[in-house]
């Protein structure tokens, strides 16, 4: 294979590196991108995505995971929407105002939105969508989010009538929105696909194939042009969306390529210009090899290991907790059996807009004088090398995974002298276990933030949550959320936060282990994306440079 | 008017076969712990309740058995659990066009270079074209799909960049190339060295001298008398390999990114897709059973013995 080296010429690049022009004297055969100018554009706009697999459906009311949102992210426009660094700019709604109490949004929603049949986007259409979110005939997984609505709860769980969620429209250009608890997190809820507006004429003909490409009507920046099941889903630009006149691409592909390395492969092969992911055995090469193209930026997720809080040996028992999650080296984990620059946790929250984690004191010393307290506390636990601890870690089947619980293992055993069992499940089986909390004694436990506010990872640990697999219950953690939830947003209820997951690290009912980062690999002529914590990234943003190769001795 | 017959009578037959093979998927697909509304995001409890509702979940298993068999009988395969706005049919309709057209394509592959390796091998006998032949067929057979396949792609697609990667686009030459070669090789392997084997045999039989010894032109010889003869053992063979070949192109699909009904069947297990992975069992019951039947009848008319024998 020859080598090619990648001249880049633009001034701006991506992710916010530098601009950085390398030029190896052996070779014959180079790329320049953007032209002499550095940003001209390539004749074909059309960008190529992987996106990991197949959305289930294009419902933005229905849709569940990360492929999904990925769509519909450019197919839909909500109230809010997201600039490339991920701040939050208008979006169907060109201003908005917050009563005093927090509790009551009012959106103006902008005059030239307009749906892909040339329909107006009015306030009527978003209340007509936020209520079919929630109905419980709608079959939404997501309508939880929708919580912070008043009246959402009980409408989803059917006690209520939807029409009792309350928003409504004061006329064609004012939607008002009102809320059980102030919820500063709630604009960015807007980005969320839950609260996309649906175009009601169209909902109401097709019912549930409104999302065939022959029956679509979107407003975002583009249209639904194909959806080939496991082949791809093509998009392609909507003339009529307002801000149509800055959008570059003509069309976009989305394909739903589950296996890394084909993935890496037709990257390789210049049939995709930006992959969801790396695989992780190739990362060296890859680090080696495309190190300008590969883009790895933190990401809004934690990695942890859960403890059954509800049984022996875990139950009552914060000392032998912390005895282990004292033993586990981080730094290992994060830089020598994964590698590609995760962040070692000693919080659960991931640091996020104002709010940075407040680290434990033991996160100050040395690796040896956390396993010199480790061992101190796990025998106070009441547990010795006569008498070692032996429990078993669950995990859902992956490399990854088991790369991590074998070196947890090691420490335990090396630190502690705990006998470690290690049990992988197929992920549905693995869901199930964790759900029931009977078999569990430690646990794999990973979360991606919903939306970019501490509460989306506070709320997995409170006692009713359905999500809280360790069964921690903590009166004074629930309160502390409880009063987070009831203030507005700012230092009081970034401080209850906070205060919140002190008490909880003092507890270790679940083991930070690090933070997650979004790793892709993006082509040197794909121009305007930008690294965010969220991993959201907006086609309208993309432009594809022109690209020519040099020949030179 | 026997042949007749013989395709009824099996076509009865297979009817007790599919309902067992229904009965037992569908026991199978039920008992395996984790459910299709498992997520990492838990459900609320009342949401969950809708949604099994909405599928008759909460029905006992030999009622959704019973239901399920009524709606197959008028041609339904239900919703799809992960494809929420898609029936199975559907799905199957888009899916079994690409899984049939790389299986034909490779099974064609496969037959027509296997059987021609394998015949210039044994009129070659222990040549070293013969020696070589079968060395590459050993190893055509012992190295599997998802070895080959990246090995193809790094290099015609990568290296050379004359061939795509993967991908469909709707089943073009260009685009199945390598899908098709990387199912037909194994294939081509296994069927070059049968024909090989049982062409040494027809070769020694004593037709075949009785006709040397008439003094026969050689080239009538083997068109004529060792050709048919040579095929049976092929022609027997073909029937699983073309099911194995169309309903296991999993792999491969996989691989170069094809949106064939094996991927289906791994993903639709994988996301506890009940109706999806029945609706696939189902067709895929019906497949083998057809190709079965096509092959025995096939078997017939190149030896007529074995019609005697039914």
């Amino acid at each position: 294979m020859k080598k090619r080296t990648v001249i880049i010429m633009t001034s701006f690049l991506l992710f916010g590196c530098g601009p950085k022009v390398s030029n190896e004297t052996p070779t014959t055969e180079s790329l320049m991108i953007g032209g002499p100018s550095g940003n001209e554009l390539a004749q074909e706009q059309v960008f190529r995505k992987n996106n990991g697999s197949d959305p289930g459906t294009l419902d933005p009311h229905r849709a569940e995971g990360v492929p999904a949102s990925n769509v519909l992210r450019d197919l839909y426009e909500g109230l809010v929407s997201e600039a490339a660094n991920g701040d939050y700019i208008p979006g169907v709604a060109e201003s908005w105002s917050i009563s005093e109490d927090g509790k009551t949004y009012r959106f103006k929603i902008r005059e030239e939105a307009i749906w892909s049949n040339g329909d107006r986007v009015v306030a009527e259409d978003f209340v007509f969508s936020l209520r079919r979110s929630v109905d419980p005939k709608t079959l939404s997984n997501y309508s939880s989010m929708l919580y912070p609505i008043k009246n959402a709860r009980d409408v989803v769980l059917g006690k209520l009538p939807t029409d009792m969620l309350s928003v409504s429209a004061e006329n064609e250009k004012t939607l008002v929105i009102e809320l059980e608890e102030p919820t500063p997190y709630f604009i960015s809820l807007l980005t969320h696909s839950t609260t996309y507006p649906v175009h009601p004429p169209s909902v109401k003909e097709y019912g549930t194939s409104f999302t065939r490409p022959e029956n679509m009507i979107s407003n975002g920046a583009f249209t639904l042009k194909d959806w080939r099941i496991q082949d791809y889903i093509l998009l392609e630009r909507n003339e009529k969306y307002w801000d149509n006149p800055s959008t570059t691409l003509s069309q976009v592909y989305y394909y739903p390529l589950d296996n890394p390395d084909a993935s890496l492969r037709r990257y390789r092969a210049n049939e995709l210009d930006f992959t969801d992911t790396t695989p992780s055995e190739q990362l060296p090469w890859i680090k080696k090899n495309l190190k300008d193209e590969l883009k790895i930026t933190p990401y809004f997720g934690s990695y942890y290991y859960g403890f059954n809080n509800s049984k022996p040996p875990f139950k009552d028992n914060p000392e032998l907790r912390m005895a282990l999650s004292l033993a586990v080296n981080r730094t290992i984990i994060t830089d020598i059996v994964l590698g590609a620059g995760q962040i070692p946790a000693f919080t659960f929250v991931p640091p996020v807009k104002q709010y940075q984690g407040k680290q434990p004191e033991w996160a100050k010393l040395t690796q040896e004088e956390r396993e010199g307290l480790a061992r101190e506390l796990y025998t106070k636990a009441g547990y010795s090398d006569a008498n070692p601890l032996s429990i078993e870690i669950i995990y859902n089947t992956s490399e990854n995974h088991k790369r991590v619980a074998l070196a947890v293992t090691s420490m335990w055993k090396k630190v502690l002298g705990v006998e470690t069992k290690l049990r992988n499940q197929e992920w549905k089986v693995f869901l199930e276990t964790r759900r029931l909390q009977e078999e569990t004694e430690v646990f794999r436990g990973g979360w991606i933030g919903d939306y970019d506010d501490p509460y989306t990872f506070s709320e997995l640990l409170h006692s009713e949550n359905e999500m809280n697999h360790s069964g921690y219950a903590s009166e004074e953690y629930d309160a502390l959320l409880r009063s987070a939830s009831l203030r507005p947003a700012g230092k009081e209820r970034t401080n209850d936060l906070l205060q919140a997951e002190q008490v909880m690290l003092n507890d270790m009912p679940v083991i930070p282990l690090y933070f997650y980062v979004s790793q892709h690999l993006i082509k040197p002529w794909v121009f305007g994306l930008e690294g965010n914590v969220m991993d959201h990234h907006y086609s309208k943003y993309v432009k594809i440079l022109k690209t020519e190769t040099l020949i030179s001795e | 008017m026997s042949n007749f017959r013989f395709v009824i009578g099996r076509f009865l037959g297979a009817i007790p076969t599919l309902l067992i093979l229904i009965c037992l998927a569908f026991l199978l697909v039920k008992s395996a712990p984790g459910g299709p509304f498992d997520f990492e995001r838990s459900l609320p409890e009342e949401v969950e309740a809708n949604l099994r509702a909405a599928y008759n979940l909460d029905d006992p298993v030999y009622l959704q058995l019973f239901k399920y068999i009524g709606d197959l009988l008028q041609g339904d395969f239900g919703p799809s659990f992960q494809y929420r706005d898609y029936t199975v049919t559907e799905l199957i309709a888009t899916g079994f066009p690409v899984s049939l057209r790389l299986g034909t394509a490779a099974i064609f592959l496969a037959l027509i270079f296997g059987s021609i390796i394998g015949s210039v091998a044994a009129l070659n006998q222990n040549s070293k074209l013969d020696y070589s032949v079968m060395f590459f067929g050993m190893i055509g057979i012992s190295i599997p799909n998802f070895v080959m396949a990246p090995l193809l792609v790094l290099f015609f697609s990568i290296g050379l960049k004359a061939l795509p990667a993967g991908g469909y686009n709707g089943g073009d030459f260009y685009h199945m190339v390598l899908p098709v070669v990387s199912l037909a090789l194994p294939q081509m392997a296994y069927i070059a060295r049968l024909t090989r084997g049982s062409m040494i045999e027809v070769l020694s039989s004593n037709f075949v001298r009785t006709a040397k010894a008439q003094g026969l032109p050689t080239r009538s010889i083997l068109l004529k008398h060792v050709l048919k003869p040579t095929l049976l053992p092929v022609v027997s063979y073909l029937g699983p390999a073309t099911a194995a070949i169309i309903t296991g192109s999993v792999v491969v699909e996989q691989i170069f990114g094809l949106p064939g009904l094996g991927r289906y069947f791994v993903q639709g297990a994988l996301n506890r897709d009940y109706t999806l992975v029945m609706g696939v069992v189902v067709f895929y019951g019906c497949l083998i059973i057809l190709f079965n039947l096509i092959v025995d009848t096939l078997y017939g008319f190149i030896d007529p013995r074995i019609k005697q024998n039914r």
